[in-house]
């Protein structure tokens, strides 16, 4: 069977009549009324997400690029940072998908000592040799939306733009954003940028129309070392803790898990990471904060302070006028 | 190629990188394996899940360096000494598999007492200063050879306990003692304990029950010592018996999907396929019977043409097939006009009489000897040593024809070089063909593996774009026509070449059927036009047509093309049998002979690869057994044996007579049998091992552009070094055209340590400008502690490490860091040297304005064909044209 055969299979299997768009409104009446109508709700699927391993990471960029790719995103005119070899610096509305880079390197060791003449091999001590730490640490990280179970943008969103689809996935619908920046504002990882050209807000959808037929993103099946790990939540997470186990167990006891569960102050992400150094250093929030945890307080400290105002200003005029 | 070719018998890669998976340590040297072979990395990431140790040494602290486990860093040259370094371990420690090594190593065998190297001088004896050639002695590396009974030919004489003073392992020992983990350090710039560290996790690792592999890549090649260094980890891992074993073996990481390919089926100037010696312009080989006796000199003769140790190939072990091989390519290449009659044509295949790699012809092209040019999506403007050399030379040319993708730097020399003269003085004629990308054309790519895998032609080209084998095809056509009526002698080889491969199927006429390209290269049967099955079919009497003999059964008959194959299957070796077809026969593992002990039984239970099975009187396992069959483990050789019945049943290496690895190369390895420490042609340091420099076989290119600065030159005392990174590939030629790679690397860049940035006034992203003697080029400095001073030979050594992939054409734009680098030979391979050589860095930018124009970024990529098959769902969602 030749390689054309087999990606017919394939087109049959997946084979769905080229579909239409959904029809615009027309008239006096619909196109007020119709974005008050509920479409059919997609059938809730298993919440999918991604762990990402940090440590097998090997910067290649591979899943910046198939990102790019698969959703057709302009290219940014970048020039040489040198901030390592990150030149796209951060998430926008191009840059679904952005590698990080960070060198940690402690003070060098000195050069030898004056050498001696021909070595006696009992002279080193093999054991320490081999337990000595590795000098220097170039650290990766492929940073994207991270996808939170219970998101801040979304909630900020005001016009229902963002929503979670039936992958509990987080998504943001361009052509019903209004292009406020609620969403920005909220963020506590600084991901969603809206885009020059049409002012609406952009972030990595989770390859949502990949996933309706079935395949994983495409960061994910680009990725060259398995770093990027799509699938089942409890799958990944399983696997994400098996893991930090395993790594830990080998001595890399600053192998920790980023994400995966809640915190009293943030929802659990649907893209978790293990991390190999705090998440300060890969320039991520310690305790990311969910601004809408405290908003109920937020309400009524603004109406008390209102009332205290108020208070004053009729203090103030029963003063004078009196 | 010539590193591993001498040590083990084929100059290919040993084992395949998914066999990685099964190492227990892996040592990355002379590679930057993560970002050259991001997909290949997959397996030392697993095998380090696994629990393997990954180990790193290099000059700089790249991307694989982050993901190993130890990194050490060396200076650029300094392989050789270090990897000498883990040798000297192995040996003083009796670290070595000594089972492994008295069976399947020559390290028994006793060596001529004219033998002799000076540690003083770094020279073998019989070194000849009027040649720079090892002439003086030529069977001064021969084995000593012991005469049979009743006169029978000789076996080499042994020692089987090691301990004769004259044998090689004690050669060897004595060889490698200079190479203390001091005098290494010193050499390296590295601590004596990372040399002891390497070299224990490596003995640590190998033996019965755990195997270590080596992986290299033009880290290594590209240096004047190549072949040399490569010829160390070969001892190494002969001596920890590694060869032939699962996640063993050495990778020779190939720089290309098709490089091996590319030698296997060559444009070698000194190869006919498949390694076949390419005869020379000798008396000795005047006549094909002449070559056929004395052939296999090439390379070995060291001032013998017609006799020597290395006549033994002519009747023991799969040399002795040479006629086979030969007389088949002659019939695959002239058909009916070869006969027995005619030498099979002998006459018309051209004679080597000069060195004519490419940078010699190069050189001759500079002096205007060379009249015409074809680059095939090759860019010497900016990927060859000495690129403004390179620029000129094809400045002189008559004619240029550049087959790509894009316009390169080599196609645009005529008028876009910045440092090029006014183009309405440049004679050269160019012609620009447009390239088929490879998803355009059918054909096979044969990787690293030596794995040949077919692919379809998933669109047409567009336009008048064509496949690289339609242009040679059609060029070939032409030539024909054009000489049919001569009646010259020379034109003889032309006029008889069988050239017809025309795709009867294809709508367009001259459409070539890569198939039957691949049918010629399998062989067929001359009477009965029936595909060879194998290459026990061969036969030397013209009943067969053979153009690839290592190919031999990979297209066993029309139905199946075994390259095409997709079964998905893996074995527990950790080998996809049917997917693909690997030469030779389909072994993945070369040498697995090795992976069983002399009774045919494997090592260990957690290390088997292949095994005597007693009961069916055949060799079996995970891989097809690189091994005649049924030859019994204990099989003994009679005296007088030729052919394959001359080696033995534990002996795995059967394209040496011997039947063994080579710790000692008696022959095949110009400028010595044992590697031996220099220096680059181009070092600020002198050789601390030795009076002769760097190696004296290298030959240095004479020309007006090619000076090199002396040893120790102060006006350069900097060593440079140059690389790729993952988000660039090669010259660029395909990378820098495309907007998504240049945004994540828009700029040409050096790399230099924060102490040789202090030293020079250079802040991070400062302009620099590098100088050698041959030219200047300027770039942004990217300061970064992953570049480290070394201190070497007691004063510090700085490196200044360069993307080569940049030029004056694309949408990032650069100075070529090769046009800084030396041309020059290395003995064996004639590589050039361009991974260390001297340099100079200040701050500041250069004088003249050397502005290149960059292309625009390109816009959006729509798809603006209708998109068939693909459901709403499909349609990009994110994309700010994702509309109805």
């Amino acid at each position: 069977m030749s390689i054309k055969d087999v990606a017919r299979k394939q087109l049959e299997v997946i084979g769905l009549p080229p579909a239409t768009a959904p029809e615009r409104p027309h008239g006096l009446i619909e196109p007020i009324l119709y974005p008050f109508r509920r479409g059919e709700m997609p059938e809730v699927q298993p919440p999918v997400g991604f762990f990402t391993d940090t440590s097998v990471c090997i910067g290649c960029k591979a899943c910046q690029v198939a990102c790019k790719e698969w959703n057709l995103l302009q290219a940014a005119e970048t020039g040489l940072s040198g901030k390592s070899y990150d030149n796209t610096l951060a998430l926008s509305a191009e840059e679904w998908r952005h590698v990080k880079f960070i060198e940690l390197f402690d003070e060098m060791p000195l050069p030898p000592p004056p050498l001696k003449p021909t070595a006696n091999f009992d002279d080193f001590d093999i054991k320490k040799l081999l337990d000595e730490p590795k000098v220097g640490h170039w650290l990766m990280m492929s940073d994207s939306c991270k996808h939170c179970v219970s998101a801040p943008c979304q909630l900020a969103c005001p016009t229902g733009a963002i929503v979670h689809t039936e992958f509990a996935n987080v998504l943001i619908q361009p052509d019903i954003c209004n292009g406020c920046s609620s969403c920005i504002a909220s963020c506590p990882f600084g991901v969603i940028t809206r885009s020059a050209a049409d002012g609406h807000s952009y972030k990595c959808t989770m390859c949502y129309d990949r996933l309706h037929d079935g395949l994983e993103p495409a960061c994910a099946r680009a990725c060259p070392t398995w770093a990027i790990n799509f699938g089942p939540i409890d799958a990944i997470k399983q696997q994400a803790e098996a893991r930090v186990k395993q790594l830990q167990d080998r001595g890399v006891s600053q192998a920790y898990l980023y994400g995966d569960a809640a915190t009293d102050q943030y929802s659990a992400l649907h893209n978790f990471y293990l991390l190999l150094a705090e998440p300060g250093v890969y320039g991520l929030p310690d305790q990311a904060a969910n601004p809408h945890n405290h908003l109920a307080g937020d309400y009524l400290r603004a109406a008390l302070g209102l009332l205290l105002a108020l208070a004053v200003l009729v203090a103030a005029f029963a003063l004078v006028g009196g | 190629m010539s590193g591993l070719g001498t040590s083990f018998g084929f100059g290919a890669c040993t084992n395949f990188p998914r066999d990685l998976v099964n190492s227990d340590c892996i040592l990355v040297m002379g590679s930057n394996m993560a970002e050259s072979h991001p997909v290949g990395f997959l397996w030392p990431t697993l095998a380090q899940q696994s629990g393997a140790t990954l180990i790193h040494v290099d000059p700089r602290y790249t991307r694989t360096s982050a993901a190993a486990d130890v990194h050490v860093t060396i200076r650029p040259g300094a392989d050789l000494a270090f990897l000498g370094g883990i040798v000297r371990y192995i040996v003083a420690n009796n670290r070595h598999f000594e089972e492994y090594v008295v069976h399947y190593t020559n390290a028994a065998t006793i060596l001529s007492p004219e033998y002799g190297m000076d540690p003083a001088t770094g020279l073998f004896a019989g070194f000849n200063p009027a040649t720079s050639t090892y002439d003086l002695l030529p069977e001064s590396w021969d084995y000593v050879m012991e005469p049979g009974p009743d006169g029978a030919p000789a076996q080499p004489k042994t020692d089987p306990t090691l301990q004769d003073p004259q044998c090689v392992f004690q050669v060897l020992k004595r060889h490698f003692d200079p190479y203390t983990p001091e005098t290494v350090a010193n050499i390296c710039g590295c601590r004596p304990e990372d040399v002891v560290k390497v070299a224990e996790l490596l003995c640590r690792n190998s033996g019965r029950e755990r195997t270590s592999a080596i992986a290299y890549s033009l880290g290594w090649t590209q240096h004047g010592t190549g072949p040399q260094i490569i010829r160390t980890a070969a001892i190494v891992q002969l001596l920890l018996g590694n060869i032939g074993r699962p996640g063993g073996g050495i990778i020779a990481l190939r720089g290309h999907a098709n490089v091996q390919g590319a030698t296997d089926i060559p444009t070698l100037f000194n190869t006919l396929p498949n390694y076949l010696p390419m005869p020379h312009a000798l008396p000795a080989q005047a006549t094909l019977a002449d070559y056929l006796a004395n052939g296999h000199s090439s390379g070995a003769r060291r001032g013998n043409v017609d006799d020597g140790l290395w006549k033994m190939d002519v009747t023991r072990g799969s040399w002795t097939n040479l006629p086979k091989y030969t007389i088949s390519l002659l019939k695959a290449w002239y058909g009916d006009a070869a006969t027995a009659g005619n030498e099979f044509g002998y006459q018309w295949i051209p004679k080597l009489d000069e060195d004519l790699s490419e940078m010699s012809y190069f050189i001759k092209m500079h002096r205007g000897q060379v009249k015409g040019l074809f680059l095939f999506g090759q860019n010497p403007a900016v990927g060859g040593p000495n690129a403004r050399l390179q620029r000129d030379a094809m400045r002189k040319l008559q004619w240029l024809v550049a087959v790509d993708l894009f316009e390169t730097e080599s196609a645009s020399v005529w008028y876009a070089d910045p440092e090029g003269p006014d183009p309405k003085t440049v004679p050269t004629e160019v012609f620009l063909l447009p390239a088929a990308a490879i998803t355009e054309k059918e054909g096979s790519l044969t990787n690293t593996e030596r794995l040949v895998q077919w692919h379809d032609r998933a669109v047409d080209p567009p336009g008048d774009c064509h496949s690289d084998l339609w242009y040679v095809y059609q060029v070939g056509k032409r030539l024909k026509q054009l000489y049919a009526g001569s009646g010259l002698a020379r034109d003889a080889a032309i006029r008889n070449l069988t050239w017809d491969y025309d795709d009867e199927a294809a709508a367009q006429p001259g459409e070539p059927d890569a198939e039957k390209v691949l049918r010629e290269l399998n062989g067929y049967h001359t009477a009965t036009g029936k595909h060879l099955k194998s290459a026990g079919e061969l036969a030397g009497d013209g009943s067969t047509a053979c153009g690839s003999r290592l190919y031999a059964g990979i297209f066993p008959d029309p139905e199946h093309n075994l390259a095409r194959r997709l079964d998905g299957a893996v074995n527990p070796a950790g080998i996809f049998a049917d997917w693909g077809w690997a030469w030779p026969g389909n072994s993945r593992v070369l040498y697995n002979r090795a992976s069983a002990d002399p009774q045919g039984r494997p090592w260990s239970e957690r290390k088997k690869l292949v095994w005597w099975d007693e009961a069916q009187g055949r060799w079996t396992g995970d891989d097809v057994p690189q091994f005649e069959t049924t030859t019994p483990p204990t099989y003994q050789p009679a005296p007088d044996a030729t052919g394959m019945a001359a080696i033995a049943g534990d002996a795995p290496f059967g394209a040496h007579f011997d039947g063994r690895g080579w710790l000692f190369t008696p022959f095949g390895m110009a400028d010595g049998p044992l590697p031996v420490h220099y220096e680059p042609l181009e070092s600020p340091f002198m050789n601390a091992l030795g009076s002769q420099q760097s190696s004296p076989l290298t030959v240095i290119l004479q020309d007006p552009l090619n000076p090199l600065s002396p040893p120790g030159d102060p006006d350069y005392p900097l060593v440079a070094t140059t690389y790729r990174i993952t988000e660039h590939y090669l010259s660029g030629a395909m990378s820098r055209f495309n907007s998504w790679l240049v945004e994540l690397q828009p700029a040409m860049f050096v790399e230099i340590s924060p102490a040789l940035a202090a030293a020079r006034g250079v802040k991070n992203l400062d302009w620099v400008v590098v100088s050698t003697l041959r030219d200047e080029i300027e770039a942004r400095a990217l300061v970064t502690e992953r570049m480290q001073p070394l201190t070497v030979e007691g004063r510090p050594a700085h490196v200044v490490g360069m993307l080569w992939g940049f030029g004056y054409r694309g949408e990032a734009v650069g100075e070529s860091a090769n046009v800084l680098s030396p041309m020059s030979l290395s003995p064996d391979a004639d590589i050039q040297g361009t991974k260390s050589f001297a340099c100079q860095l200040r701050a500041g930018r250069l004088g003249d304005e050397r502005h290149v124009p960059a292309l625009p970024m390109a816009p959006l990529p729509l798809i603006d064909l209708p998109v068939r098959q693909t459901p709403w769902a499909g349609q990009p969602e994110g994309s700010e044209q994702h509309v109805d």
